[in-house]
């Protein structure tokens, strides 16, 4: 099975991609987290303005059979949460890298990127 | 020790389903979306593979005592292609397991079939070994666990797709009732049965003839994924999670299962038994609704209002039919009435719950 891997992203081992555009980060999960999970159920997601780590714990999301946790590919302040997801979890699965995506972060330093995956080394990992 | 492989492990694999370790075998947890497996079992048909499940015959001229004096139902009941459910109790009348009874056809070899959960097969046939050399009875128990599969074909359709997969009637079945028909040439014991709430048959086969049998059915392959959303929404203890003999014993008035213990027969724990019907139970058994968002799992703290642990979630999930997280577990009867509003700690925060009726579904 393949899973989409967008070039635009770059990605954390624990499946969390991001992509910054003009220092405004979006972050989700990957497509293949999603199918790892199954039937996503339940998204937990910070609050806007809420300062995050890189590495940060940000959120949870469970899925019918399992809980993970979700964690933050950079370091920033939350400007944005996806809404969406409160009434309609299942976007995660449908639409990972578009409708799916779970929150906005003003980054504080674009070097962080660095210190993550590119779109080739993620695949690497799930293949 | 490695895991026991159900007779369609390879075919349920390039079907694409995942697999899931239960009760030492390698069992098809997902085909496509537990979702879409529940919502089909729901709507319309939907086929399990329950090949995990174990088979125990009993026959001989005292199969009919043994049995009764090792489950708490009363055997003497059934007629031959009868079936019911029952629990197998300790000398404390705590749950060692839960099991269907079969009486089948007095021309068959054995008199009795009953089906142990996954992983007790072994522990049940010493168990009716070790009292028939107690009692002297004279009876003969075989583990036949790996002779057979086992498949449920459950939902509002189950009734059509049954009746075209099978040569003989076998839709005027009643519930609890069964008989031996042939599906694609292999004779096999279908039993309208099930553990969804929905009507539905039981099927076991030949293990050589599994494929065979599997693929004469064309709807929804299920896994145990859908199996436990299903049974979760209908109250149905799970083996292990909502009674295990080991960590948390319970009887079967805590367990609300009562209706299988007929203290008017002679059985392993009737006295204990009898007693705790005279004296009442301290905890029982009940459905929540987690009225804040959060997924309630097995093993977290129930509380009261005031943060005191008061008990432990067993199952829960999301339920797929009503969207809603809705669990079950044992609480002090103080707090089992509907309505009752406990919490339930969802990964260390404190969400708000009403304990509900079971089944969840108003119309099952």
């Amino acid at each position: 099975m393949s899973f989409e891997v967008p070039e635009n992203c770059n990605y954390l081992e624990s499946h969390e991609w991001v992509s910054v555009t003009d220092g405004t980060a979006t972050i989700g999960i990957s497509d293949f987290a999603q199918d790892e999970l199954g039937d996503v159920v339940f998204v937990e997601l910070p609050s806007e303005g809420d300062e995050l780590a890189q590495g940060d714990e940000f959120g949870v999301v469970e899925s019918i059979k399992a809980v993970s946790d979700l964690y933050s590919p950079v370091s920033g302040t939350v400007t944005d949460i996806n809404d969406e997801l409160e009434s309609t979890p299942e976007l995660v699965n449908e639409d990972p890298f578009g409708d799916g995506w779970m929150l906005e972060v003003e980054v504080d330093d674009e070097s962080e990127l660095d210190d993550l995956l590119s779109a080739d080394e993620y695949r690497d990992q799930i293949e | 020790m490695p895991l026991r492989k159900p007779p369609l492990r390879n075919h349920h694999d390039e079907r694409g389903a995942t697999f899931t370790e239960f009760g030492g075998w390698d069992m098809p947890v997902e085909f496509d979306s537990i979702k879409e497996e529940h919502l089909s079992v729901r709507d319309s048909v939907g086929i399990f593979d329950v090949s995990h499940m174990g088979e125990i015959e009993v026959s001989g001229p005292d199969a009919e005592q043994l049995m009764q004096r090792l489950t708490t139902n009363d055997v003497t009941q059934l007629s031959a292609g009868d079936s019911q459910y029952s629990m197998i109790t300790d000398e404390d009348g705590n749950i060692i397991d839960d099991t269907v009874v079969y009486r089948l056809p007095d021309d068959d070899e054995a008199d009795y079939l009953f089906i142990p959960n996954a992983g007790h097969g072994e522990q049940m046939h010493d168990r009716w070994k070790q009292f028939r050399n107690e009692w002297e009875l004279d009876a003969e128990i075989r583990n036949a666990t790996d002779d057979y599969a086992m498949y449920a074909v459950q939902g509002p359709d189950a009734a059509d797709a049954v009746g075209e997969a099978t040569e003989e009637s076998v839709t005027d079945l009643s519930k609890f009732e069964a008989m031996y028909a042939t599906v694609a040439g292999v004779r096999c014991w279908i039993a309208r049965t099930g553990y969804t709430g929905e009507d539905g048959f039981e099927l076991i086969c030949p293990w050589d003839d599994a494929e065979t049998v599997w693929d004469a059915f064309d709807c929804q392959p299920c896994g145990l994924g859908s199996r436990d959303t299903l049974r979760t929404e209908m109250g149905f203890l799970l083996s292990g999670q909502d009674f295990n003999h080991e960590n948390d014993p319970r009887n079967p008035y805590e367990a609300k299962v009562s209706f299988t213990v007929k203290l008017d027969t002679e059985f392993v724990g009737r006295d204990a038994l009898e007693r705790a019907k005279e004296e009442g139970v301290e905890e029982t058994f009940v459905g929540f609704q987690l009225i804040d968002r959060g997924v309630p799992r097995h093993g977290y703290d129930i509380t009261n209002t005031d943060d005191t642990i008061i008990g432990t979630v067993t199952s829960g999930t999301m339920s797929p039919t009503l969207s809603e997280p809705i669990g079950l577990g044992y609480v002090p009867t103080d707090y089992a009435d509907p309505g009752t509003v406990i919490r339930v700690m969802v990964r260390g925060r404190s969400k708000k719950a009403k304990i509900e009726s079971t089944p969840f579904l108003n119309d099952k």
